[in-house]
């Protein structure tokens, strides 16, 4: 009897909490890791369409990100409600894209150049016009890979 | 001997308890920062610029498979009107030719997609056009590669890729796209 009645006076000791922070900077530096802070403001309004045969971006660093799409409410006032493209953050027209590209190159180490890709994000509702217009340009510049970015759904 | 006292007092540990709630608060914060997007998209291969336009006259007309999207968004394949849910089979039906029919592509080699569209056309009809396309050729790398390697096109080696992609290449040519509204 007597026996039992220690073990149980003896197992109640505080559960220790010193491992706790380091879980919480383990977490803590999984998600600084993961997160990417979006270095561009949008300016355009983009809403990609659905496709099912899409592919993962594989070098994030390498990629130049192209937003086309009708200017937010905000700057309609002053730039109209005609497809605009955006470069960085600034409107930009397609005919800046080749030294936007060239600028782009030079940060980039020459083993990695043609590894470049540009991720067209595209609106929904722009017309074709535009966009060819934006790829005669990439390919004047000699950006010949690009991505049409899209989300992953079934076309119906 | 007082002055020792004071010193002992100073080293004592730094009490760590608040460490938890510090780590927790900056959590927190990226927690809500974060947007795991995931970025994805069609990858596709530009045509290096050359001022001479390609003649697609030259080719064999049973070769090819025309695509034309007008500014309606409608589809017109090899002339007749189609609909966007019909283009994947009828594209597959095109490249392999399994019958051997005399309008169809002579071998999978020879068959060329070209795509046409109008400077009205909506980018996404666009964009689910270039993704049925894709699609066919997807579908059919991933019958050949489950008939000749019993696994998935995306999980063979490289070499094994290769070979797919010399018997079924993947060609979709875009021509410049027509102007008829002006835009």
């Amino acid at each position: 009897m007597s026996k039992f009645k220690k073990k149980r006076g003896n197992s109640t000791p505080a559960v220790s909490t010193a491992s706790l922070p380091d879980i919480v900077f383990m977490l803590l530096f999984f998600f600084m890791v993961v997160t990417v802070i979006r270095n561009s403001e949008l300016k355009v309004d983009v809403k990609v369409p659905i496709a099912s045969e899409l592919k993962k971006i594989e070098n994030k660093s390498l990629v130049t990100y192209m937003y086309i799409g009708k200017p937010m409410k905000r700057f309609q006032a002053e730039r109209g409600t005609a497809p605009l493209l955006q470069l960085n953050d600034k409107f930009a027209k397609p005919s800046e894209i080749p030294i936007f590209i060239e600028n782009k190159k030079l940060g980039v180490a020459e083993k990695d150049r043609d590894k470049m890709t540009a991720s067209l994000r595209v609106d929904n509702d722009v017309t074709m016009g535009f966009i060819t217009d934006v790829k005669t340009e990439l390919r004047k510049s000699g950006q010949l890979k690009v991505n049409y970015a899209a989300s992953q759904g079934d076309v119906k | 001997m007082q002055l020792k006292k004071k010193k002992e007092r100073v080293s004592q540990e730094i009490n760590a308890g608040s460490m938890a709630d510090i780590a927790f608060l900056l959590l927190i914060f990226f927690l809500v920062t974060t947007t795991i997007n995931s970025e994805k998209g069609i990858p596709v291969k530009l045509p290096p610029w050359s001022d001479e336009e390609v003649d697609p006259t030259q080719l064999n007309t049973r070769n090819v498979y025309s695509v034309l999207v007008n500014y309606n968004n409608e589809l017109l394949v090899r002339g007749e009107p189609t609909q966007i849910t019909d283009l994947r089979d009828n594209a597959k039906e095109f490249i392999m030719n399994p019958e051997g029919r005399e309008d169809l592509a002579e071998k999978p080699t020879k068959a060329i997609v070209s795509l046409k569209n109008d400077r009205g056309t909506k980018y996404e009809t666009y964009l689910q056009v270039y993704n049925e396309l894709k699609g066919a050729y997807n579908e059919l790398w991933d019958e050949m590669a489950e008939r000749d390697y019993q696994k998935k096109y995306e999980d063979l080696p490289k070499n094994a890729k290769k070979a797919i992609q010399d018997v079924i290449p993947l060609v979709i040519s875009e021509a410049e796209p027509v102007d008829t509204q002006g835009k």
